[in-house]
């Protein structure tokens, strides 16, 4: 497989600009001859087919969910970065750029990164158009705070729910093109496989999810924009239908998977309290401003937190690292955490968790400040647990949250498929081993507001509109035909073992193996018992119901499948890489201090999975990675 | 390219590049009146009306407990006797009057039905109000009952024809003959207390259709309006236990 | 912890709907509400039994997909939370539940606890937005907004569509999820182009889908997750009779036609 990331000549700083002006141009009057299937209505999906049918272009828009604004971008708390620098605290694009390839501990495309960087400017201006109700000063300009660690105020953010509000705008961007009927929304639609003929992504098969019905939908071009995998831990802070599903079909029709096994895990979520638990609620990092994090010294030490002495109990990140200590980067906060509840330290059922103790800062600012800054916070964490963190510390735990990983695209954001493109979360590209704090949804907008809008048209202009494929297409009645057998092979092997049991446990051996920390021996076992588990899947799995009706088992039986695959690549990839960088962590590869330790020499490049079939090896293709704007160097939180 | 269309019920034309207004978009709004929002605020604006009216109402008939005057004559029989002489203000009054009643009428049947048989066309096995009080609960029984009083009302203290003692004129001593009948005083009561019951929600109801609320004036307006229903209803309640009493004879 | 659960079971829109009695033991306090059930339904697919379908995806209060009726009261005995984030420590050994689904002619019943909600989309379309396309927006600071409007904007903005104020409003009224769209965007100074059409053609649109007239009982205000507010409903009222009042046909150039001859062809 040949990877061309096609990243255009020039300064980094002229790439963008060259490559619009390059790129072809579809004549307005014909784009509406141009089938566009968007699947996905998060951040990434619901802009580019609000966009996309903004121009012109036919657009079929699907998503599982009931609405489009159910999408999990909604969920997100903290913000949104763009270098705007209106604080006149030393921002610029280039800052921006820089912080987030270095943040990525180089394993980012540079030309990637700096065109999101330079696109961040413009997404809030059009969200503030779209009436985006973003924090304001009293005179009546826009708010910003510092966020996870940065040193400039560059994260523009509506309460905590700005994940919610930039969906919204982009949602009702959406609406008001299906009213206009240059959309055309499928809500509890899942799509279960890519179509592609002669080389090229021509369509979907989906399910209609209310009727069962299995259907073809045709196009000139594809984009998924359908997220990441982090359900494939089971318990993550992801939405409990996220899935891999979309992606795992275009990668088992061709498209390129690339560093699967860079999964960022959270450090500031609500542990788990018991085997029923179906997610995990992610607390804001903001916390951590505050907050102190300590484990008992004694291990077994099962006392309530007020009976432990100051003397007894280990404030290990203040102790480890002096100099950020409770403001760690996430992924050595998270690492920490495991290491001592490893230990036999940890505090809560089950010992999975560490104390974030706000008793000192209430001691000196008072409960009413404290109150203002983290109220909302304090409320849910009581909502959820039942215990008072003003009383109590809190109890927390890192959860799978984001997976940097996903499909390779090159500069125009296509896989390795040609009219296959990728959005959002679901591709690999920005943010290389580990990312940023509020960059996720500037990554996502960035996508679908402005660089598929021009990249698609220059793709649907070299060819031909009106081909003539339709979803009677013989391709599309065997892709049909395939996911009718496998739906109808699910449901017919009637086992013992429900889809939840298996899910459970191989997020189970994904987060012992190939969680925060991994090792040889570790990801060698675990790819072992995954391989084990799908092949008892297939054959003791049991799923009630009919196929053409609701059929939520149904529904997660598929996307547990998928999983059991994935899963699979996810520990492949991780085993290959041997380096530490970023959320990837492997035992092997760490400093006398503990600290990862990266091998550009042989690594600093992306690793693209390629599927060579059901019964061999995927293959490992490599685009090789150059830093010629950021230096290559070693990241110290000491 | 053949693809299947989307369920979508909201017309709209796929030609045009650029969205401009069209005849088709005007068509998608509504009318005032033919509007929920339109027909609350008409039973708002008629609500206030019937609210004025009730409030003078009941300022004349508290003039029953003035004592009767050197001359034998009563207040209350002065003050009718007056408002008679203005044959235009009585009569633009009960027009005013007559088209408030059949629009709030009107408006509240239709929403009624909107609501209740189209709206909500399954019940739920168990429900448990959690805000509304009983009087916006029962709004839709407490007004056809003052409905139905009014007209009793009408026939028995302004035609007469409903009163064997009826003396055109004497309103005095019409009010007394009547309420000393225990079963009319009773009935009058409940019905005020209805009446009471619909002001209770009404009142600050009719400023919600109209759009008036503010953070800092709307619990004023609730407790306001629960204090004058009760004023009201009380006002009114107590002229038929005054007579039965034998305090006004 | 053991509870008693009446559900209603329904096998898809078509076909009547039951009310059915399940007894769940091992509930744990710590549970939420969907985590109880997910228990449930693991115990019916062990019997070979359909598992009870309800909506549900972020299990933490915002993205609006899960809710339905318990004892009558829509989300839940606990105010500002949707049945997600509910934990079974608010309820007592050996309790009767009674769940039911949102019940309004606009929310068709799909199936056992799941209606569809799509007519709420179809308000947003109406009319539930700024009509700006990609790309022409003008500097976001070129504008200053009032910090107490951007406030005010922002409660009203943080509905997540759940549909429970038409689930408990006696009428089935859906004037509260539609004002709250019609208060956010006329709160902001971006949204003032449109604000009079905005307001007339989503109210048609709500009507349109058959929800109920507001009769300002405040039941939705009680059972919103997110603490909107009724203020809102009146706000819409407002923008509402004026807008319908101030209206003119949106003929483009009609004006012009008058000077056309009469005998054009």
């Amino acid at each position: 497989m040949k990877l061309d990331a096609r990243i255009p000549s020039g300064p980094i700083e002229q790439k963008w600009d060259r490559a619009k002006f390059e790129m072809k141009l579809v004549n307005p009057a014909n784009k509406r001859k141009y089938g566009v299937i968007v699947v996905g209505t998060g951040l990434a999906g619901a802009s580019a087919a609000a966009s996309l049918g903004e121009l012109g272009y036919d657009v079929d828009a699907f998503c599982y969910q009931d609405s489009p604004r159910r999408a999990h971008s909604i969920a997100a708390q903290g913000g949104i970065n763009a270098a705007k620098n209106y604080p006149n605290d030393g921002d610029s694009v280039f800052r921006l750029f820089y912080d987030t390839v270095k943040g990525g501990d180089f394993r980012s495309r540079e030309a990637n990164v700096y065109r999101l960087a330079q696109l961040s400017a413009n997404i809030i201006d059009q969200c503030v158009a779209q009436g985006v109700p973003f924090a304001r000063e009293y005179g009546g300009l826009l708010a910003n705070r510092s966020f996870g660690g940065a040193q400039v105020s560059r994260t523009f953010y509506a309460r905590g729910q700005t994940g919610q509000q930039l969906l919204l705008g982009a949602y009702q961007a959406l609406e008001r093109q299906v009213k206009d009927g240059r959309v055309r929304m499928f809500p509890r639609h899942e799509m279960l496989e890519l179509v592609v003929i002669e080389g090229r992504a021509r369509g979907i098969v989906t399910r209609d999810l209310v009727s069962g019905e299995i259907e073809g939908h045709a196009a000139d071009a594809v984009i998924l924009a359908t997220g990441g995998y982090g359900n494939v831990f089971y318990l993550s802070t992801n939405a409990k239908g996220c899935n891999t599903t979309a992606t795992w079909r275009a990668y088992k029709k061709g498209a390129a998977f690339a560093n699967p096994c860079f999964t960022q895990i959270h450090p500031t979520c609500i542990p788990v309290s018991g085997e029923y638990q179906s997610k995990l609620t992610l607390m804001s990092e903001s916390l951590r401003n505050d907050g102190r994090i300590w484990v008992p010294k004694q291990r077994g030490d099962t006392r309530p937190p007020h009976q432990i002495s100051e003397d007894e109990r280990d404030y290990y990140l203040e102790r480890i690292y002096p100099a950020f200590g409770n403001l760690s980067p996430r992924d050595i906060a998270s690492r920490a955490a495991k290491r001592v509840c490893d230990e036999g330290r940890g505090v809560g059922p089950g010992g999975r968790g560490v104390y974030l103790d706000f008793a000192d800062v209430i001691r000196r600012l008072g409960r009413t400040t404290i109150t203002e800054r983290y109220g909302n916070l304090f409320e849910m964490y009581e909502r959820i647990t039942g215990e008072d963190p003003y009383a109590v510390p809190m109890r927390i735990f890192p959860a799978a949250h984001y997976t940097m990983g996903g499909l390779w695209v090159d500069y125009h954001l296509m896989s390795t498929l040609p009219g296959l493109f990728v959005l959002g979360e679901a591709n690999f590209s920005d943010h290389g081993a580990n990312r940023l704090g509020a960059s996720a949804l500037m990554q996502g907008l960035a996508d679908g507001y402005f660089v598929i809008s021009y990249t698609l048209g220059h793709f649907l202009a070299g060819g031909k509109a009106g081909d003539g494929v339709t979803a009677d297409h013989p391709e599309f009645r065997s892709a049909r035909r395939g996911v009718e057998d496998r739906l109808q092979r699910l449901l017919s092997l009637q086992g013992n073992r429900s889809v939840d049991s298996f899910h459970r446990e191989l997020g189970h051996w994904m987060w012992e193996d190939c969680g925060m920390a991994r090792n040889r021996q570790g990801l060698e076992s675990a790819l072992e018992k995954i391989r084990a588990l799908r092949e008892a899947y297939w054959k003791s799995v049991k799923v009630t119901g009919e196929e053409q009706a609701i059929n939520q088992a149904l529904e997660k039986a598929g996307r547990v499948a998928d999983f059991l695959e994935l899963g699979e690549l996810i520990c492949r990839d991780a085993l290959e890489r041997e380096e530490s960088c970023g959320a990837h962590f492997r035992e092997e590869y760490q400093t006398t201090e503990g600290e990862a330790l990266r091998n550009d020499q042989k690594f600093a490049h992306v690793a693209a999975w390629e599927y060579a079939g059901e019964n061999a090896p995927p293959i490992r293709n490599v685009e090789a990675l150059e830093f010629e704007y950021v230096h290559l160097a070693q990241r110290s939180y000491k | 390219m053949q693809r299947r269309k989307a369920d979508f019920p909201i017309e709209g034309a796929k030609s045009a590049l650029t969205s401009v207004a069209t005849t088709e978009e005007a068509k998608q709004t509504v009318g005032f009146y033919r509007s929920v929002v339109g027909k609350k605020v008409v039973m708002a604006v008629t609500g206030f009306i019937l609210f004025v009216f009730i409030v003078f109402h009941l300022a004349a008939n508290l003039l029953i407990y003035f004592p009767p005057e050197a001359n034998g004559t009563r207040l209350l029989n002065d003050y009718a006797a007056h408002l008679r002489a203005l044959p235009a203000l009585l009569w633009g009054a009960r027009v005013l009057l007559l088209v408030a009643v059949i629009l709030h009428i009107v408006a509240a049947w239709q929403l009624t039905v909107l609501n209740k048989l189209e709206a909500r066309t399954t019940g739920y096995v168990k429900y448990t109000p959690i805000a509304s009080s009983y009087a916006s609960r029962t709004m839709v029984w407490s007004g056809p009952i003052i409905f139905f009083y009014v007209i009793y009302h009408l026939l028995d203290l302004t035609f007469g024809t409903l009163n064997p003692s009826f003396q055109s004129g004497n309103v005095f001593h019409n009010v007394v003959a009547d309420f000393e009948h225990p079963g009319v005083a009773i009935f009058y009561i409940f019905a005020n207390a209805c009446l009471a019951f619909h002001l209770y929600h009404g009142i600050w109801s009719m400023c919600q259709s109209v759009g008036l609320a503010h953070p800092r004036y709307t619990p004023m307006l609730k407790k306001a309006s629960v204090a004058l229903a009760i004023a009201i209803g009380a006002g009114f309640c107590s002229i038929p236990l005054a007579v039965m009493t034998g305090l006004v004879r | 912890m053991k509870l008693i659960l009446h559900i209603w079971r329904q096998k898809s829109r078509e076909s009547p709907g039951k009310m059915a009695r399940y007894e769940v033991s091992n509930v744990n306090e710590h549970m939420s509400f969907l985590e109880m059930l997910d228990v449930l339904n693991e115990e019916l697919i062990a019997r070979n039994e359909d598992p009870v379908a309800f909506d549900h995806d972020c299990r933490e209060g915002i993205c609006g997909s899960c809710g339905f009726m318990i004892n009558g009261v829509a989300h839940g005995p606990q105010r500002g939370t949707t049945v997600c984030q509910l934990h079974m420590r608010h309820f007592k050994e050996g309790q009767a539940l009674w769940l039911e689904p949102w019940r309004a002619k606009a929310f068709p019943v799909l199936k056992d606890l799941m209606v569809d909600r799509s007519a709420f989309d179809r308000i947003i379309a109406a009319g539930g937005y700024i009509s700006v396309n990609t790309g022409g927006a003008p500097e976001a600071n070129a504008l200053p907004v009032d910090k107490q409007k951007a406030d005010l904007a922002m409660d009203a903005a943080q509905c997540i569509g759940c549909g429970a104020c038409v689930a408990a409003c006696p009428n089935a009224s859906a004037a509260l999820f539609t004002s709250a769209k019609i208060s956010h965007l006329a709160h902001m100074p971006q949204g003032q182009p449109e604000r009079r059409r905005r307001a007339l053609s989503m109210v048609a649109r709500m009507q349109a889908e058959l929800f109920g007239a507001c009769t300002n009982h405040g039941e939705c205000e009680a059972v919103c997750p997110k603490g909107i507010e009724l203020e809102n409903i009146a706000r819409m009222n407002r923008e509402f009779t004026k807008a319908a009042w101030a209206r003119r046909d949106e003929v483009a150039g009609s004006g012009r036609r008058r000077l056309l001859p009469r005998s054009f062809p």
